[in-house]
């Protein structure tokens, strides 16, 4: 049996419906995000398993124990703000004791467990200082440190990185996983940095418009999306329109724009209206007119350490990411071949839909 | 009216903040307050109100019954119409006054650079504070027939003049006491401005007067009707100041209300004057507050 | 400084003489060695001071004054920090109206709260009483309180009380450890603002202090209506020290353009 359980979960606000019907299991130790674009319901989850908001529908359950009505305060759950929401009255040290006075410890076992937190968040020497005498990254481990200190059944971590440059950003989230699997608490985060996500969960919940799309680990959830949606939320993406021209048990043939692709997609029937998608990377540069589509380079961009690549061809613009190997890349204006093998092809049933920009936009 | 018309949402659910769980709570939190307020704001306004329709008989001080006769004697009898007619003249000259003043003054303040602004600003401001009964008996002494002002214009070959007891006096210590409510709304105003707006219409080649009036004044005038309505309404209603510095004959509203109430003893008839004072200051306040609301709504649709 | 031009500072200049003047001449006469109401040309003396302190009607007015001040600046901030707790973070009927009740007393004439009060304690028959001057004087204070309070809590990260709640604080904890030392500058410079308002009032005291509870102001006033020597204005200068104490108290603890640029 999981340990955070989240059944049919539903809070309504009036006519709008914020989060519908979600459905969550947590294993102990897990560290789980929810992902998805703003105001797709991701802080009103987690402040429902807070306890700040209450469900209009279902159940929550914590190691077997039905919370879904208990006070925020007797539930013990560790929650970092995204605003960090330390008491800017009380130095780091009274922050971080604050919980343990809370929970009538006595005051000389407060002390070592003070120091123990705050050592484990690597800020021992500033026990001292208030709030505003430190730095965004210094704030965000208080509030870590203030989080963990009572030894919290769960974790809730609400975009705790998202006020941090992104350098800090980056260092913070490798620093967030290795404190979480030393303390081994269970945690749900709360992001909607794709990056993020995928570098430090176990198991990522891709939320849209209130509902929960998918629940897997990072890497099946980049390679095997199993929406439109996630796909160009998750990552760049080619999206291609085409129809199913033929079709067996193992696999089929789309044609996109006349020119006939092999997909390993079975189950497919002949005539059907699909998308394909292609991550960028799984594109490869070939001798012209040598590969499945000929194309001639639109333009090109500098990434460090890869190269990407608009590839103007008979089936519109497609993206191609190459690996910057120190080779002399390609031309602008010269034709290229492209290449991919048929098993990194993602076929999406029905027509493309309307908003091709959405996976620039959000995923940065 | 379609009886076919589906349900719309159940009802909104109480908000989530944990205290709405209790909608009690903001009962209990404000009750004391309100408590007081009705006590002390709204039982002793409408006892007033009620009071202002009673009749007093002048041989022996008693009220009771009902009568409009102090409404109408406020609009029939001239030494009240008169009262009412110089209160409204003295103020609207403060005011004009105080905008006279008080713009250019809190523009200027605007463009100074720290410390000067926040000194200066204090220096302007910090006078509201000093009790208004200081400050008419400062201006009653700069104005005495010894005073330094006095002095001047004999040193100036003008000779004395009798300047207190007279509205110009008033009319001064007015502006004195109102200014900083000039200054405040204007100078907030100034604050919200954006100092490029003012120096891209100088960029276009517009003259350093010509920017003020087209494109900074525009801005702050909402701030200068709402300085302008502040100090009127408190200025119609002034007691110090008229009772200080305008002697007994030169009597305002305020002052013509204490005399009823503490030499005349006609209550009924100073609670009409009253309520009438309170009605034209509500009746002002309301209507800046919908014209600034329509204002604001006509900018932003 | 250097934006303004020479005409702008010499109108400044004027501007800041027409408001300090009054104050200025009040402070030197009080130091006059005359009888008469002069500016001290022979010498500075404290006789006058020294008569103000002698004069039992003033001493008794002072200490009026400010337990006046002091009691019903208190007692407003103890209504006021609940009720603006109410109005700004709870949504019910009337709560429109509520706010509007508690700054009325900013837009009705004080000379007209003074007259209602008036008819009130004569109905009810607390002429001279001291508590209800004070219950009076609350009402005038508290919408200075309530304003900065109420900007105070709006301005208020909701998420710090709940991690506080998360923490396993209860209600009553929570806002005696986090919310009330968050809010304590607005609480503190309401306090003073609504001191200096309660003990500067002259209008509406005016008409309901008896001869026990005359106030400071009121016994000025009257003073001056009758006899003018300069005592009157060693009194004067001592309100404006006082004030002056205040208003640089109120200027640390909360700055004082917040204050009076958020005033009306
Ligand atoms: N108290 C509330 N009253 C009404 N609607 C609300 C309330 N709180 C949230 N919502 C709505 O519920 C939806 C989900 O909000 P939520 O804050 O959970 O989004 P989110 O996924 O955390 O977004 P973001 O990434 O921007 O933080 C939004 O449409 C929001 O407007
Ligand atoms: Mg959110």
């Amino acid at each position: 049996m999981s340990f955070l359980e989240l059944k049919n979960i539903t809070k309504r606000y009036g006519p709008l419906t914020a989060v519908g019907d979600v459905s969550l299991s947590v294993e102990k130790g897990e560290f789980v995000s929810l992902l998805g674009p703003s105001g797709c319901g991701k802080t009103t989850t987690l402040q429902m398993i807070a306890g700040f908001v209450e469900p209009s529908a279902g159940t929550i359950r914590l190691d077997g124990r039905d919370i879904t009505r208990a006070k925020a305060n007797s539930r013990g759950l560790g929650i970092v703000f995204q605003s960090y929401a330390l008491f800017p009255h009380m130095t780091v040290f009274d922050n971080v004791s604050f919980g343990l006075e809370m929970q009538r410890v006595a005051r000389g076992e407060r002390k070592p467990r003070v120091e123990e937190a705050l050592s484990l968040v690597h800020l021992s020497p500033y026990a001292k200082r208030y709030p505003r005498e430190l730095s965004g990254g210094q704030r965000q481990r208080v509030a870590l440190a203030r989080a963990l200190v009572i030894r919290p059944p769960v974790l809730l971590l609400d975009e705790p990185l998202s006020n941090l440059d992104a350098k800090l950003r980056e260092a913070m989230q490798f620093e967030l996983r290795e404190i979480q699997r030393k303390v081994g608490t269970t945690t749900v985060m709360v992001t909607h940095d794709q990056a993020e996500a995928f570098s430090i969960s176990d198991r990522v919940v891709v939320m849209e418009a209130g509902r929960i799309t998918q629940i897997d680990q990072p890497y099946r959830i980049y390679e095997h999306p199993e929406t439109e949606f996630i796909s160009r939320f998750v990552g760049k993406t080619n999206l291609l329109p085409g129809k199913v021209v033929t079709a067996t048990g193992a696999g089929a043939t789309v044609s996109l724009a006349g020119i006939a692709v092999p997909v390993e997609t079975a189950d497919l029937s002949v005539g059907e209206t699909v998308t394909l998608c292609i991550r960028p990377e799984k594109l490869h540069l070939t001798a012209p007119s040598s590969g499945l589509l000929t194309g001639r380079v639109a333009d090109r961009f500098f990434l460090g350490s890869q190269w990407l690549y608009h590839i103007d061809g008979p089936v519109g613009t497609l993206m191609v990411v190459t690996p910057n190997d120190g080779s002399t890349p390609a031309e602008q204006g010269a034709p290229v071949g492209l290449e991919w093998s048929p098993s990194v092809v993602r076929v999406h049933r029905g027509a493309m839909a309307e908003a091709p920009d959405v996976a620039l936009e959000v995923t940065g | 009216m379609s009886a076919a018309l589906p349900e719309t949402a159940p009802a909104a659910p109480g908000d989530e903040t944990p205290e709405r769980r209790f909608p009690t709570a903001p009962l209990f939190l404000s009750g004391p307050a309100a408590l007081l307020f009705a006590a002390l704001v709204l039982t002793p306004l409408f006892l007033t109100a009620l009071l202002s329709f009673n009749q007093f008989d002048y041989a022996t001080g008693r009220t009771g019954g009902f009568t409009l006769e102090h409404y109408l004697s406020v609009v029939t009898d001239e030494y009240y119409l008169e009262i009412f007619l110089r209160t409204f003249r003295i103020s609207a000259l403060a005011t004009a006054i105080c905008v006279v003043i008080g713009v250019p003054e809190a523009y200027i303040l605007s463009r100074m650079t720290n410390p000067w602004r926040s000194i200066f600003l204090l220096v302007i401001l910090a006078p509201l504070l000093v009790s208004v009964v200081v400050r008419a008996f400062g201006w009653s002494m700069l104005l005495g027939p010894e005073g330094p002002v006095n002095g001047a214009l004999i040193a100036l070959g003008i000779g004395r003049m009798k300047l207190l007891y007279t509205e110009g006096t008033v009319v001064v210590a007015l502006v004195h006491v109102m200014l900083p409510f000039m200054v405040i709304p204007v100078w907030t105003s100034l604050q919200k401005l954006d100092p490029a707006v003012e120096q891209a219409a100088l960029s276009f080649g517009a003259s350093r007067a010509t920017a003020i009036v087209r494109v900074v004044a525009p801005q702050i005038l909402p701030g200068i009707l709402s300085g302008s309505l502040i100090v009127f309404g408190l200025s119609a209603s002034a007691f110090a100041i008229p009772g200080l510095l305008g002697g007994r004959r030169l009597k305002m509203v305020a002052t013509v209300v204490y005399d009823q109430y503490l030499s005349d003893l006609n209550w009924p008839m100073g609670a009409a004057v009253a309520v009438i004072l309170l009605a034209a200051n509500l009746i002002i306040m309301l209507t800046y507050h919908r014209m600034v609301e329509g204002h604001y709504r006509r900018r932003l649709g | 400084m250097t934006r303004n031009g020479p005409v702008a500072l010499f109108f400044h200049t004027l501007v800041v003489i027409f408001m300090l003047a009054p104050l200025a001449i009040v402070c030197l006469v009080a130091f006059t060695p005359e009888n008469t109401l002069s500016l001290p040309t022979r010498g500075f003396s404290l006789r006058w001071f020294q008569a103000v302190f002698h004069h039992p009607d003033f001493v008794q007015s002072f200490w009026n004054s400010l337990w006046l001040a002091v009691l019903s600046a208190t007692l407003a901030v103890a209504l006021a920090v609940p009720a603006s707790l109410a109005v700004t973070r709870w949504e019910f009927p009337g709560r429109g109206f509520l706010n509007a009740l508690f700054l009325s007393p900013l837009i009705i004439p004080h000379l007209v709260l003074g007259v209602a009060m008036l008819r009130l304690f004569a109905v009810v028959g607390a002429t001279g009483s001291f508590g209800w001057l004070v219950a009076a004087h609350m009402v005038i204070v508290t919408p200075y309180v309530m304003r900065l309070l109420i900007a105070a809590i709006s301005g208020f990260d909701r998420s710090v009380e709940q991690a506080a709640y998360s923490l396993g604080a209860s209600e009553a904890i929570v806002f005696r450890r986090v919310t009330l030392p968050m809010i304590l500058p607005g609480v503190t410079g309401g306090w003073l603002i609504a001191f200096i308002n309660s003990f500067d009032e002259l209008t509406m005291s005016i008409f309901i202090t008896s001869p026990s509870t005359v106030t400071l102001p009121v016994r000025m006033y009257m003073y001056a209506t009758e006899s003018i020597d300069p005592m009157m204005a060693a009194v004067s200068a001592l309100i404006i020290g006082i004030t002056m104490v205040a208003v640089l108290l109120l200027d640390r603890v909360y700055g004082l353009d917040r204050i009076l640029v958020g005033q009306h």
